[in-house]
């Protein structure tokens, strides 16, 4: 990253976190459902953009790690205890669906996920005594942080604007590492990579179960966030959307899924009058995309220097 | 045991229609390498215009199929060639995939946003009623079924196996330069191919939509069976996708009677997984070589 950019993106967060303590009670909410489902999508970025897979059962590990806290949390335990359990439990989970699928080609990781996600809202949906089926979980306390409970809206956005900035620091870190450096070569040219010694499916693997994790993370802050869960939330409409967030922003480019989540998550807000029609263009104008800018938006700036050459 | 063997043929009937639609999935990805996530759109989109034949311009029944036919094999044949598969083929798989699933939400929002969010009565094309054989008791809509989608796999077989077009578009299906050095109009073949698909999906739309009625989402869960019955009897043969589809509606039924009916849906995924560990290549498939 360029030293423009670094000044660029300090600005730009400075900007988030000051911009909220000036909104209502909804505004906070909604800046801070970004951020958790940002989480998850950075995730989802490391499956799509860097492992080159698709995964449409995003949405069933941010379930996964809601679930989690909502039930622990109502049996006393504290968040921070629950959200190592959250990440951990969907990181197994993920590793152990994405081994059958992984063992081939094609997409069938796509195919996998999304058979995955309706089994997990019909787990969600079915399984009362644990789940409350379709009413939900309502009661979800807050974590407190430091013996400061984050009752208050804002707390907890600054809360969470801080963890979104951990987590992405920590896959940041992940991809410049040597052993994160494979990613990259897996998203340029797999089978170069393979013939180089990255083991192909052992790293797509990796990239899938942490992507799961992320989203039980994201999933485990959606929980308090929001305080009432029912499964929902978390059925195939959702991962689509998150799937749809990643490579519309930009997928394999880091700053990919912010980009795509406000798309996909701010924009139908703010044209909520017109919720269906709004769902009829973004899916058409998906398909605009990918004809015409493949890359996602953010290869939009690439497009244009490109031209001017 | 009459329990048993009405279960299946019900589940058979149900099976049949994923394997029409399963079906046309496998033809277009022999075809074209296009992994179509808007099938069961496809599925739906006829069953409105069949609606539309039938209540607005009044049409009978058989004429508001064939029409609905040739607006879906304009439309979603030729139309999704054209406008989305053609320009997306040369970026590889997944933007076209993404592109596909952008048209599913597309289609379906536009449906429920500019006509309806209900689900619509369609007209069956056999009575109401049971056939009884001794013990076992069968409903006509089931036996309507099997049959309809019967005589179009066979037909469809016929035509693939015993034409010169049929046999020119398996060629191109098995190995493209070598069609095309053989003097085959493989650009041709394979607009033939989205046009068939189009049809089955017509087809398949008729024969579901009495049950399930006309709604914005029916496609939802027709598309995702036929993805896995696809899978499942193997992704590269017309064959498989009639088997995995039967295997697929069968299973659901006996496990919806016998085990637990809110886990119905969870059959095809389990299946599936099953299938891929053991056999990935799908139980008719062969092992595909991988490109470099």
């Amino acid at each position: 990253m360029s030293r423009r950019q670094l000044i660029a993106l300090v600005v730009g967060l400075a900007l988030y976190a000051a911009l909220a303590p000036f909104l209502k009670n909804y505004g906070v909410y909604l800046m801070t459902l970004v951020l958790v489902y940002l989480m998850s999508a950075m995730g989802l970025n490391l499956v799509v953009g860097y492992a080159g897979q698709m995964s449409i059962g995003q949405a069933a590990f941010f379930g996964i790690g809601a679930y989690h806290v909502a039930i622990l949390m109502k049996l006393g335990l504290p968040f921070f205890a629950v959200l190592p359990l959250a990440a951990g439990s969907c990181f197994i989970i993920g590793l152990m669906l994405g081994f059958p699928a992984l063992r081939v080609q094609h997409h069938y990781l796509a195919f996998a996920t999304l058979g995955f996600n309706v089994l997990i809202y019909l787990i969600l949906r079915n399984e009362q005594s644990w789940t409350g089926g379709t009413f939900g979980l309502s009661g979800i306390p807050r974590p407190s942080l430091f013996g400061y409970e984050l009752n208050n809206n804002l707390a907890f956005f600054y809360f969470a604007f801080v963890s979104t900035i951990l987590l992405a620091l920590l896959l940041a870190w992940l991809l410049r590492s040597p052993w994160g450096r494979a990613f990259a070569a897996l998203r340029d040219n797999p089978i170069r990579a393979e013939s180089l010694g990255v083991n192909i499916t052992a790293y797509t693997l990796l990239a899938f179960a942490i992507g799961a994790a992320c989203a039980g993370v994201g999933g485990a802050y959606y929980a308090v966030l929001v305080q009432y869960i029912e499964p929902s939330t978390f059925n195939v409409p959702a991962s689509l959307m998150m799937l749809l967030a990643v490579i519309v922003g930009g997928s394999g480019r880091f700053f990919g899924p912010l980009l795509g989540t406000v798309v996909v998550l701010l924009l139908p807000e703010w044209l909520r009058f017109a919720q269906n029609w709004y769902l009829m263009v973004f899916g058409f104008a998906v398909v605009a995309l990918m004809i015409w800018l493949p890359g996602g938006m953010l290869s939009l700036p690439d497009r244009f220097r490109k031209v001017q050459r | 045991m009459a329990d048993f063997i009405q279960l299946v043929l019900s589940g058979a009937a149900i099976g049949a229609i994923y394997a029409l639609a399963a079906l046309g999935f496998t033809l277009l990805w022999q075809a074209s390498g296009t992994i179509n996530f808007a099938q069961g759109e496809f599925v739906m989109v006829p069953a409105f215009a069949m609606l539309f034949f039938l209540n607005v311009a009044e049409a009978p029944l058989w004429l508001a199929f064939l029409l609905a036919c040739g607006v879906s094999m304009l439309i979603l044949g030729y139309g999704f060639k054209a406008t989305v598969v053609d320009p997306l083929l040369k970026h590889g798989v997944i933007p076209l995939v993404i592109a596909t699933l952008g048209l599913s939400i597309g289609i379906k929002s536009a449906v429920k946003a500019g006509y309806s969010a209900e689900g619509h009565p369609f007209p069956s094309i056999v009575p109401d009623g049971l056939l009884s054989l001794g013990t076992i008791r069968v409903s006509y809509a089931d036996v309507g079924t099997l049959v309809v989608a019967g005589l179009i796999v066979v037909g469809l077989q016929m035509f693939l196996n015993r034409t010169l077009t049929g046999r020119a578009m398996q060629a191109v299906a098995q190995n493209t330069e070598s069609a095309k050095v053989l003097g085959i109009n493989v650009k041709r073949m394979v607009l033939y191919v989205f046009l068939i698909n189009a049809m089955l999906a017509a087809v398949a739309a008729l024969l579901v939509t009495p049950a399930y009625l006309a709604k914005f989402d029916m496609g939802d869960s027709i598309g995702l069976k036929a993805f896995y019955a696809a899978i499942i009897g193997g992704f590269n043969q017309t064959r498989g996708a009639l088997l995995g589809g039967v295997l697929v509606g069968v299973l659901e039924n006996l496990m919806g009677a016998y085990f637990s009916p809110a886990y119905k849906e969870g059959v095809a995924l389990m299946l599936f997984l099953i299938v891929i560990i053991f056999k990935p290549e799908g139980l008719l498939g062969k092992a595909e070589e991988r490109k470099v």
